[in-house]
């Protein structure tokens, strides 16, 4: 697993002042772009495993996996995101979420970069009244050693379907 | 006074004797005669008020108090049962029934004092003649009392029976010697408490509060256990008088007596001839025990009264409770278990089949067929546990029809079959408002008028049949009635009226399909609005509720004769045999319980019926459904080939389904898709295989 934690701008003594205003995020990699999930909601990240496909779904339900016991549906990010389909590479991971509506769900995602703290300040939101739909799926952009990380809001994933 | 620890077992007995009163209740409308009904009412309602008294609930307890009184004069016979009176005392019931859901979920009573219906027992009290019946009544209850109480004084001080030990007497010599008193004191418990450890366990503590306990006989242990007669006996040392201590105990409810006198060693039968040894010898205390018992009972046998008395000594140890009670969780999380234990079983086994063509040993083989034996057998004990019979669900319906036959002014009976019928505990629970709406649907749109009947001529009393039984791996429930029957024309009518179908589309539906209409959501054909049924929520409810449980609800009727309903439920939820197949490259597990035969079909043997495929197979004609079409997959197999054909039944319905390759037959474990994926009808759940894989499960009746 390539997981690097990363500090990031926020000095610790800063960090404990301001505890209640920095979030950490898992960063991955779709295609080109990056993106940011919510450390606190991340379940699992597992390695790509045999999917068993369920007939009648959603093009991005890819289906599902065994994890531990438990049946966990996968949707795919790409596809989620109306990018092109995902090819499967040794980096190809996983990432299991805990939905508060809809139990655990797995993600499918290029590559996992790395953990980044990032404080309010460095987060700017998105208004939700933006008309792109894959734009209502991001609820915010972090910025992070001068890259953007758009910022996955789990709710509307779950909610959409 | 903290008594939440009883909460649970005082609403468990609460709910039971609350059924009781109802199934005798009844029972005496039917025979308003009945001797031993009134006394079982009586003592049921009796305890009920005990019971709500100590626990607290003074609304509860006023109500069961007011209910007693009318039994009671019912049992002198100087009121007789009225069909009126019956009918306050169902309400009463419900009231009851109220209480106690409100207990259950907040712990409280409520504040619904029922004053008009506790004004209408008294009312029925009033007319039985004067309040000096009452009193008559009242002085009966006291006369058993005064009797074992002068049982009691004949006896001599119990007190003086104990054995003590050296160590207890030289506590005692000690409190004297310090000036304090020492008093023996002997609590009778009243004959029809139910909670006696609860009382007791009471009584110890309000006695603490003012002096201090030294000895108990039976000990504080064999007490809190309940393992004591009717009455225990304490020496205590206090600062204050006797009266206090007395007063302490006799404010706790549901004590008949308590007497009490300053101990003095000298008189303690046992002190003399005191050998230390006697205390821990059981057979003394045997002994003591039937003496015990046997004083009061030559008296009251005298009087010839009080038959609870007279038990004998062996009877008076509580039979040791053979069952216990277990969380529901506990069972699920023992369940989750054992359907890892079978996952991880299917997998040796898939092991050791792979390495057969090399040097696999037999005894690794028979260790592995053992292994299934057990894991079989685990998995059935723990469902069994699980089992319990429809009784607690069903019997609430007599009492729901005699409502209904009075509310709807039409005389009806209901009879039960199969009782017994154990289902898992989580279907019992749910079955419940399915079968209600079912008998309710009987009542008011099936059973017709008595006069209507007379002209049919059926007999005025229309019946309802409840019945069910155990029909392979299945659970079946039938709800019958012998009424009118569904009327399809006026089905057929309706749906059209309102848009369901198509003249044309009905024209062409067959009766079944018609019916079948019934269950859609908001449709109904009562004519009439009741609040009993015919608002169009019912039968799609039912239905939806029952294929929840992955079961299947049927409906058979014809007209002017009657209609039959029947829900056929698995008998278990978590574990199924299934075959195993594949469809082009994935593998797909069919319940066996559905399964009808496995056939091999060459091509040639299909037919086109309204351009739909079907086989002749031995005079029957089954269509054919293709896995590989209704999956989107690609079939593996040419099209000369000859096919796989598992036929399935659902009902009366069969249908074909062509698949690729036969794996066979394998017990697996369901496992839910989550909630995420839930559209996909005829995939009823999924399943571990032994190399961790996923197998989805078909559900052959959502294909037919």
């Amino acid at each position: 697993m390539e997981l690097s934690l990363n500090s990031g701008s926020n000095l610790p003594e800063e960090a404990a002042k301001h505890s209640s205003e920095t979030i950490q995020y898992i960063v991955i990699r779709l295609g080109e772009e990056q993106y940011g999930i919510d450390i606190r909601s991340i379940d699992t990240i597992t390695r790509m495993q045999h999917i068993t496909r369920v007939p009648k779904m959603p093009n991005y339900l890819k289906g599902v996996i065994n994890l531990r016991g438990v049946v966990i549906p996968v949707m795919s990010m790409r596809l989620r995101m109306n990018l092109a389909a995902d090819e499967i590479t040794k980096a190809t991971r996983i990432i299991v979420v805990r939905l508060e509506q809809d139990g655990n769900v797995g993600f499918l995602v290029d590559e996992v970069r790395e953990v980044v703290t990032l404080s309010m300040d460095d987060i700017e939101k998105i208004s939700e009244n933006s008309k792109d739909g894959k734009a209502s799926l991001i609820n915010g952009v972090g910025k992070h050693n001068g890259e953007l990380i758009s910022l996955f809001d789990l709710n509307a994933i779950s909610l959409e379907s | 006074m903290d008594v939440s620890q009883y909460l649970e077992i005082f609403l468990d007995e609460t709910k039971e004797h609350l059924q009781n009163l109802n199934t005798r209740i009844l029972e005496l409308e039917s025979d308003p005669e009945n001797a031993d009904t009134i006394n079982e009412i009586f003592r049921a309602a009796h305890s009920l008020k005990g019971m709500a008294g100590t626990m607290g609930y003074k609304r509860m307890q006023n109500l069961t108090h007011d209910m007693e009184n009318v039994f009671s004069e019912v049992r002198n016979g100087s009121i007789k049962v009225k069909p009126d009176m019956i009918d306050v005392l169902f309400q009463c019931l419900d009231a009851l029934e109220e209480y106690t859901n409100n207990i259950q979920t907040s712990a409280d009573e409520g504040t619904n004092d029922n004053e008009p219906l506790i004004k209408r027992l008294n009312d029925i009290l009033g007319s039985a003649g004067s309040d000096g019946d009452t009193g008559e009544a009242e002085k009966k209850e006291e006369a058993p009392a005064v009797k074992s109480g002068t049982a009691e004084a004949a006896e001599s001080n119990k007190w003086d029976k104990i054995a003590l030990d050296s160590s207890q007497i030289s506590v005692i010599q000690e409190a004297q010697n310090q000036g304090k008193n020492v008093y023996g004191i002997n609590v009778l418990v009243h004959e029809s408490c139910i909670l006696k450890a609860a009382r007791a366990f009471l009584v110890f503590k309000a006695v603490e509060e003012v002096s201090e306990i030294i000895v108990s006989d039976p000990s504080a242990q064999d007490v809190e256990d309940e393992r004591f007669d009717r009455d225990f006996t304490l020496i205590v040392v206090a600062d204050v008088e006797l009266d206090k201590v007395i007063k302490a105990a006799e404010n706790v409810s549901e004590i008949e007596k308590v007497t009490g006198a300053p101990l003095v060693l000298s008189n303690n039968k046992n002190i003399n001839a005191g050998k230390e040894s006697e205390t821990g010898e059981p057979e003394v205390k045997a002994e003591k025990k039937a003496a015990q018992t046997a004083a009061p009972a030559a008296p009251a046998g005298k009087a010839g009264a009080k038959p609870a008395e007279t038990k004998k000594p062996a009877a008076s140890k509580p039979v040791v409770n053979r069952t216990v009670r277990v969380d529901i969780e506990k069972l699920d999380a023992l369940m989750n278990l054992v359907s890892e234990l079978i996952i991880a079983k299917n997998s040796l086994v898939s092991a050791s089949s792979q390495g057969q063509a090399g040097t696999v040993n037999t005894s690794f083989n028979e260790q592995i067929e053992y292994l299934e034996s057990v894991t079989t057998n685990l998995h059935e004990s723990v469902m069994k546990v699980r089992m319990v019979p429809i009784e607690s669900v069903v019997n609430k319906f007599p009492r729901m029809i005699r409502d209904l036959s009075k509310k709807l002014d039409k005389k009806m009976e209901l009879y039960m079959s199969g009782e017994e019928t154990e289902l898992d505990r989580t279907v019992v629970d749910e079955i419940g408002d399915p079968l209600m709406h079912l008998l309710r649907n009987s009542a008011d749109h099936g059973l017709e008028s008595a006069e209507v009947r007379a002209q049919r001529g059926k007999p005025e009393v229309g019946s309802i049949f409840l019945d069910a039984y155990q029909d392979g791996n299945n659970v079946v429930i039938e709800v019958r009635d012998d009424g009118n029957g569904i009327d399809v024309e006026a089905v057929r009518n309706k749906a059209i009226e309102r848009g369901t179908v198509t003249p044309e589309q009905a024209a062409n539906m067959s009766d079944k399909d018609i019916i079948d209409l019934l269950f859609l959501p908001s449709f109904s054909t009562a004519k009439e609005v009741t609040d009993v049924s015919g608002r169009g929520v019912g039968l799609d409810v039912v239905k939806s509720k029952i294929e929840s449980l992955s079961g299947e609800v049927e409906v058979k009727s014809k007209l002017g004769e009657g209609s039959v309903w029947t829900i056929r439920l698995p008998l278990t939820l978590a574990i199924i045999q299934a075959l195993m197949v594949v469809v082009g490259d994935e593998k797909y597990a069919i319940s066996l319980g559905s399964i009808q035969t496995l056939e091999d079909i060459p091509p040639s043997d299909i037919k086109l019926v309204q351009n739909k495929e079907v086989i002749n197979l031995r005079g029957t004609v089954i269509p054919l459904i293709r896995l590989n079409e209704v999956l989107d997959v690609e079939s593996r197999r040419d099209g000369d080939e000859n096919l796989i054909v598992v036929i399935v039944k659902k009902g009366d319905r069969m249908a074909g389904l062509v698949i690729d390759e036969l794996i066979g037959q394998q017990e697996i474990v369901i496992k839910s898709l989550g909630r995420y994926i839930k559209q996909c009808k005829f995939i009823s759940g999924a399943t571990i295989l032994g190399d961790g894989e996923i197998a989805l499960i078909l559900d052959a009746n959502a294909l037919i």
